[in-house]
């Protein structure tokens, strides 16, 4: 069977490409491309495609309690959404949230692995020790974070007593809060963040430093105009990711502070999932996650029109 | 700017210490075209490399210019180097690659454009000079490597085989494209490869490094001509010399291979030797079975002439090149000999030939 599909099939590409017509798939083709990529479309249709339509849906109707769908209100969830204050300051938290995260993330990602890509006797050590977060379950780091920042028999709170510093509220501070909850995701992004980096720099060929060297070119100057954009991809990948990822957070929030104090923390993705499993408003919460799902994909875009272009060499 | 390179050592700290150069001496003239040259693994690279200031000398001195560098950074020894993979900065156009160490080294503007303009001028890449590295070919970028050598004024080049990326046409034009520019420019350069007919086309002097040791500096004809030691003699010339064992039976011959007398103008000292005989020097003549010595085993047509490999009855090899209007088939018997105008040998390889100038360079 094989065998006939590839003779009936490449005489006639020939035949094609000389004419310079549009590639047609044959029966044949078409056959066993359905067999190769059907079974991911069917489990993607089933668990994603699905579900992103019926939460559009749901989005335009009022909803009971079991959550099905009563009457249709086209976009008038969206209006009362977009004009709630509480919504809106949703919004600016996660994005203060998301600015936060990524910015921390990556500075003291590109810092650690700048630092442990050096040849030194022991180096092993630090990168094994920078990159262990990634083995770190949320739930585990949102237990030993909340010690931490206990006020009163925390880390920060014996460090401040022991140089006679004020004691911070971390957690019932809203500022402070804010904090507590950006150090945390940034500690549990660091270790993935930091091996990433350090194989981008660590790919770097050895010789352009080299060259630079004997130019009389400063480490300084060797990191920012020849470390930094040899791993400019990366950079933007993992810039990408992180402000997905940042988004989309949960855990560690759910853990603790639980969007409080006074919605200090409520990101987008808490508030929907407080509003449909707590409040029981499906619609509005299906409405917010579309919401949600827009500027995710706004902010990507925006990454790939203005950076894309710049970090492909 | 001479380099005067004394009795440099290398030895690696892991790796049982193993010594990759030991007590490596040379002076390296002013202006010159200097070419380290030896097979893969001699420590040549790690000496351009100590020479720039980017691997540690264990032991010794290198002085440039009367002064001594042994603890100098790279950039304070003022001096380039082109590497084999040219180190080109792929995010940046051609200009900005030569201009890079002049910008951060903030040289003024006007005299940075003036020096990159001109470098780019030198190895005719102006018009190139807003295109990516990866929108140039093997060759382009390598003249990119050098104009960033000629833009930064140093008056020592080092070049680490930079023609080995190239395929074997652009090697021959970019060849005479850099001895050109050095001689344009001046300049001292040390030139590594493991090409000895780069080595022995562009030299004005040649070093030939070999288990970590000093084989022989000298010109390209001395090198070739008189050469130190065996390796020396068999590391130059293409195809390659034939070494043969030999055996006094006269004062002034000798037998070759056991095979055949050959009468030369010099006293043999020693009973037993080495002879080595060029492929130019052989001589093969059709012989009947009864009279030949060897069996050709491979005719290579290279045009003018021709290459015969042919096994002498006790299993020797050896390599002869005849006038290409000669005919030798596979396995046809003959009859091999050479001319007088050999080397001689020592049993552990010192070049014994006497009268050095007379007898090898005739």
């Amino acid at each position: 069977m094989l065998k006939t599909s590839t003779t009936n099939v490449v005489p006639e590409k020939k035949v094609e490409a000389k004419n310079k017509t549009k590639f047609r798939l044959t029966a044949n083709d078409k056959y066993y491309a359905s067999i190769f990529a059907g079974p991911s479309l069917f489990l993607l249709g089933l668990f994603t495609f699905y579900p992103m339509f019926r939460t559009l849906y749901i989005s335009m109707f009022l909803t009971n309690t079991f959550g099905n769908t009563t009457l249709f209100v086209g976009l008038e969830n969206y209006v009362k959404l977009v004009t709630s204050p509480d919504f809106v300051s949703s919004m600016w938290v996660t994005l203060v949230y998301v600015v936060g995260v990524t910015f921390f993330t990556i500075a003291m990602g590109l810092l650690l692995a700048n630092l442990a890509s050096q040849k030194l006797p022991g180096i092993a050590i630090f990168r094994t020790l920078y990159s262990v977060t990634m083995g770190v379950s949320v739930s585990v780091a949102a237990i030993f974070w909340l010690f931490i920042f206990n006020p009163s028999a925390g880390f920060f709170t014996l460090l401040t007593k022991l140089l006679h510093l004020p004691t911070v509220n971390w957690l019932s501070n809203p500022t402070m809060a804010m904090w507590a909850i950006i150090i945390t995701t940034v500690w549990m992004h660091l270790g993935f963040v930091f091996l990433v980096f350090l194989g981008a720099i660590e790919s770097v060929p050895t010789t352009l430093y080299e060259a630079a060297d004997v130019e009389g070119v400063s480490k300084h100057y060797q990191f920012f105009h020849i470390t930094l954009p040899m791993i400019s991809p990366t950079l933007f990948f993992i810039s990408t990711i992180t402000i997905i990822g940042s988004f989309k957070s949960f855990g560690l929030i759910d853990l603790i502070t639980k969007g409080g104090p006074t919605n200090a923390t409520n990101m987008l993705v808490y508030r929907i999932y407080n509003d449909a499993f707590f409040g029981g408003n499906y619609a509005k919460s299906s409405a917010e996650a579309i919401i949600l799902t827009i500027i995710i994909a706004f902010f990507t875009y925006l990454q790939f029109k203005f950076l894309e272009k710049k970090v492909n060499y | 700017m001479s380099t005067l390179i004394t009795n440099v050592c290398k030895q690696y700290d892991n790796n049982q210490g193993k010594t990759v150069l030991s007590n490596v001496s040379a002076e390296i003239e002013t202006g010159e075209f200097f070419v380290i040259v030896g097979p893969s693994g001699c420590g040549k690279s790690t000496l351009l490399r100590m020479i720039a200031g980017l691997t540690e000398i264990t032991d010794g001195e290198i002085a440039i210019d009367g002064k001594v560098v042994n603890n100098l950074p790279p950039k304070d020894r003022n001096l380039t180097m082109v590497f084999q993979s040219y180190a080109l900065f792929p995010f940046l156009s051609v200009w900005d690659n030569v201009a890079f160490g002049l910008k951060a080294r903030k040289h003024d503007q006007a005299e940075v454009s003036e020096r990159v303009n001109n470098a780019l001028k030198m190895v005719n890449l102006e018009d190139l000079k807003d295109r990516k590295p990866r929108e140039l070919s093997g060759g382009q970028r390598q003249r990119v490597a050098l104009a960033r050598a000629v833009a930064s004024d140093a008056k020592i080049c080092l070049m680490d085989e930079p023609l080995s990326n190239l395929d074997a046409q652009l090697r021959i034009k970019m060849r005479q494209e850099i001895y050109a520019l050095q001689r344009k420019l001046g300049i001292t350069l040390i030139y590594v490869t493991h090409d000895q007919v780069e080595a022995m086309t562009m030299a004005d002097h040649i070093m030939v490094l070999h288990d970590s040791k000093v084989q022989q500096i000298g010109t390209p004809t001395e090198i070739y001509k008189n050469p130190a030691n065996e390796f020396v003699a068999s590391f130059f010339g293409v195809p390659p010399i034939n070494i043969m064992y030999a055996s006094k039976v006269g004062a002034h011959s000798i037998k070759v291979n056991n095979d055949y007398q050959l009468d030369l103008d010099q006293a043999v000292t020693e009973n037993e030797l080495k002879v080595g005989i060029r492929p130019n020097e052989m001589i093969v003549e059709k012989a009947e079975e009864l009279q030949s010595n060897a069996t050709v085993q491979n005719v290579e047509f290279l045009g003018d002439e021709k290459i015969v490999h042919a096994k002498f009855n006790n299993g020797v090899m050896v390599s002869a090149i005849v006038p290409s209007d000669t005919e030798f088939d596979m396995f046809e018997t003959v009859k091999i000999t050479s001319t007088g105008n050999v080397l001689l040998f020592s049993q552990d390889g010192i070049n014994i030939t006497e009268n050095k100038g007379g007898l090898v360079n005739a």
